[in-house]
């Protein structure tokens, strides 16, 4: 068993309310998408409501949704996002989502067992805006090794 | 590096073997290379053997099926999934293509982008379906519910930096060379192109 784990948030600025039409489709693929998640190797957990899924939960703004999950490793999020039914609405977020200025994407190690927090996760969000990936806060395209890992 | 790899494919004897290994699904054994392109176990062996030194094709060990005792595990060969691009004079089209892929990112205009690779895909559109994409790198194979997939993705190293972006680009370029006819989505695997395409008519 690993020591740690990743931990990912990331944020998206919607273009209109949730329960807009511009939205159903996103709305709709919500279920189908957790649930592959659930399912995926090295899925650990993710932030969810009473709902069952994150979407009510606005800390950064009233139009700004979050995802917060965490992984077994980058390769585990890596298969789930870009190997999986997932893909389809990443295709399609634009008409979805309007781009951000800034990273909207951030990764960290935790140690096993750790819940992250929304507060948490603000912070390492902010590490990234401001120093740029480092150790502490990275994106799936420049992976940081876990903390005691030997490096790739 | 590249050009002493491209290099290697210059005898035509040791080409064939490596278009046979890389038109393969699977890993083969030198026996099957050997009798697929009509040429002795020992030649075989030599042009596989230099194969993998120059990085075009990756040796493992075949999973022993015979028992214990049942010999030397046999080698086996696939394709190398190491990139090898040569430009004279020197032309860098990926990190150029980096660079756009990040600024529809930023201006997010990925639908545009789709609607240009549509638009493409639609110019090149006409003929058999099949040589076409062939003739663009994504080796196509029918799998056993008659979908078309792709065995390889033409744009991978970029796929693997904005994958949202570049599947959906490849997915436009597709449908428009499909010109509306075929159903083509997103149907990712393990390995190869997440692009499929379905045997039916879209009105069917």
């Amino acid at each position: 068993m690993a020591d740690h784990h990743l931990a990912q948030l990331n944020v998206a600025r919607l273009r209109a309310p949730l329960d807009s039409p511009v939205l159903a489709d996103f709305v709709a693929l919500l279920p189908e998408v957790n649930a592959l998640a659930e399912s995926s190797p090295g899925y650990v957990w993710r932030l969810q409501d009473e709902s069952g899924d994150a979407t009510a939960l606005r800390p950064f703004g009233a139009d700004l949704i979050v995802n917060l999950t965490v992984w077994e490793s980058p390769e585990s999020l890596r298969g789930f996002v870009y190997r999986t039914a997932h893909l389809e609405p990443m295709r399609r977020r634009r008409e979805w989502f309007v781009p951000l200025d800034q990273p909207h994407l951030v990764l960290w190690w935790i140690p096993a067992g750790h819940v992250p927090d929304l507060a948490e996760a603000a912070d390492r969000l902010e590490r990234l805006r401001r120093n740029g990936p480092s150790g502490e806060a990275f994106t799936l395209r420049e992976p940081h090794p876990a903390p005691g890992a030997l490096a790739a | 590096m590249s050009v002493e790899a491209i290099g290697a494919l210059r005898e035509p004897a040791r080409r064939t073997v490596y278009e046979y290994v890389a038109a393969q699904a699977d890993p083969v054994s030198r026996n099957q290379v050997a009798e697929a392109v009509g040429i002795g176990r020992t030649l075989a062996a030599f042009h596989l053997d230099k194969l993998t030194e120059a990085g075009l094709l990756e040796a493992s060990s075949a999973p022993r099926t015979g028992g214990p005792g049942a010999g030397r595990p046999a080698k086996v060969y696939t394709r190398s999934a190491v990139e090898h691009a040569v430009s004279l004079p020197p032309r860098d089209y990926r990190l150029l293509a980096e660079v756009l892929a990040g600024a529809v990112e930023r201006a997010g205009v990925e639908p545009a982008a789709y609607d240009a690779a549509r638009e493409r895909g639609r110019k090149l559109s006409g003929g058999e379906l099949i040589p076409a994409l062939e003739s663009l790198g994504y080796e196509p194979f029918i799998d056993g519910s008659r979908t078309v997939r792709l065995r390889n993705c033409p744009f991978h190293a970029l796929a693997q930096t904005h994958p949202g972006l570049v599947c959906g680009l490849s997915q436009a370029l597709v449908e428009g060379l499909a010109d509306g006819a075929r159903t083509v989505r997103l149907d990712p695997g393990p390995t190869g192109c997440c692009v499929v395409i379905d045997s039916k008519n879209k009105n069917d």
